[in-house]
């Protein structure tokens, strides 16, 4: 098979995460539950990872670094946790359900929403940000890059937005972290939500968010924390403020390796290689009769995913010939990103989603490109 | 069981602080080991820097350089 879905998840994981996974199964204990070596191994794992993080996403202390079980959880924790009914939050078209269903939540709960438009490229102006703050907002939140189209989004800019008018700034990274380069102090970020899953290689099941010192969220969820046991209240103190119960070790320490491996292998070659595979299967599918590739190809300031269609056909049925007659997987439908798909007016048909990882090869694209003049033709 | 001696403990609000403590005594050859936190403390984290009352300093050097989150420091036989 091959795999064209790593903005889903990425399905080939370096060596170094798998022997890291198999490790922490066969040795880890639960972090901060003793201070017997497998107890402290789990713990010492996990600060590794939280280090490692810090480190790559510029945020300057790694006990704000907090896991969870994926960006989703991340975002629900960042966004129901800093506003409040008569507040009022910012964020657009670009975005996945992990960011809008959480502010519809809090729509109902009293949150007032405003969405910058995207265009039928998917294009948004960052000078809307700042048209659209009121007197009451409290919050920007968006996306760092599209998973339907791939376009980036020029972050520090709306850092610099938000920093202006006192706002929080929340990024969803799930499409960047770990292959687009990401710096919270220089790009005003206060709350980055990463995934481990996809481009930083580890496990389903990790992901988390790096806080600004000074911020504070008030948890989703509370429980035992291996400190502070007789008080009522859940600790105050990051990470264990957001970090109730027991964490995904053996996960983490899958994280921790896929860091390694991004730091060692370098983010830029990761990155030159799936944006070249992208470009190449661009240029293979763009002069085919009936196709239509969404997003903005005016430059190639992308996360490696390219969506396309085949004339009137259901994306659905074209992923399942991709998937039946070629052992190639996409990902059709809507992407979990109803206001892009409005936009792209795309609703009805959805489209069909190729994304690169570095594990990809030129052959592949070549297959993939071939699949779909083969489909196109008939 | 052991023979109580005198020992200085520090202690942190949370986990990650406790093994930032152990990581970085490490790298700095500092003397001492992580312990669950004796009863006679009301601590945050449920484990403490121990390390020789001779060697405090260096402890409270590392958690000074590192800024880490220190809740309290004990002398006691343990």
């Amino acid at each position: 098979m091959i795999y064209l879905d790593n903005a889903a998840t990425t399905l080939h994981k370096p060596k170094m995460v798998i022997d890291a996974v198999v490790k922490a199964l066969e040795s880890l204990g639960n972090c901060a539950r003793g201070t017997y070596e497998s107890s402290l191994q789990a713990g010492r794992t996990i600060y590794d990872a939280r280090e490692k993080a810090a480190s790559l996403f510029g945020c300057k202390q790694a006990d704000h670094v907090v896991f969870t079980a994926n960006s989703t959880e991340a975002l629900n924790m960042a966004i129901q946790g800093l506003v409040v009914s008569g507040d009022h939050v910012i964020s657009s078209d670009l975005e996945h359900n992990s960011v809008l269903r959480p502010l519809y939540l809090m729509e109902k709960r009293g949150v007032e929403l405003s969405f910058v438009k995207a265009d039928k490229d998917g294009k948004i102006e960052i000078v809307d940000f700042e048209k659209l703050i009121k007197e009451n907002t409290k919050m920007i939140v968006c996306t760092h890059a599209s998973n339907v189209t791939g376009n980036v989004v020029d972050i520090a800019n709306v850092g610099a937005i938000a920093r202006k008018h006192g706002l929080f700034f929340v990024v969803d990274a799930s499409q960047t972290a770990g292959v687009i380069p990401i710096d919270m102090e220089s790009m005003g970020i206060d709350v980055l939500c990463f995934t481990g899953h996809k481009s930083m290689m580890a496990p389903q099941g990790t992901g988390g968010l790096c806080v600004r010192e000074g911020i504070v969220i008030r948890p989703l969820v509370v429980g035992g924390s291996g400190i502070r046991t007789y008080e009522k209240e859940h600790p105050a103190n990051y990470p264990t403020a957001l970090e109730a119960g027991t964490l995904n070790g053996h996960g983490i320490a899958g994280l921790d390796a896929g860091i390694t491996f991004i730091n060692q292998t370098g983010m830029a070659n990761i990155y030159e290689k799936e944006i070249r595979l992208a470009r190449r299967f661009y240029e293979g599918v763009k002069g085919i009769p009936e196709v239509v590739i969404y997003g903005d190809f005016s430059n190639w300031n992308r996360a490696p995913i390219i969506s396309l269609n085949i004339g009137e056909y259901d994306s659905s049925e074209v992923s399942d010939e991709l998937s039946e007659r070629f052992e190639i997987a996409t990902r059709p439908g809507a992407h979990c990103a109803p206001r892009m798909h409005e936009a792209l007016k795309t609703v009805e048909q959805g489209v069909v989603r190729f994304s690169f990882s570095y594990f990809n090869t030129d052959e592949e694209v070549d297959v993939a490109i071939q699949a779909v003049r083969t489909l196109a033709e008939e | 069981m052991r023979e109580k001696t005198l020992k200085y403990l520090m202690t942190f609000h949370t986990t990650s602080g406790a093994i930032a403590m152990e990581k970085y005594c490490k790298e700095a050859s500092a003397p001492g080991r992580l312990i669950p936190v004796p009863r006679q403390i009301t601590a945050g984290c449920g484990m403490a820097w121990c390390s020789l009352p001779e060697k405090k300093g260096e402890a409270q050097s590392v958690a000074r350089e590192h800024k880490l989150d220190v809740d309290g420091e004990y002398e006691l036989m343990i």
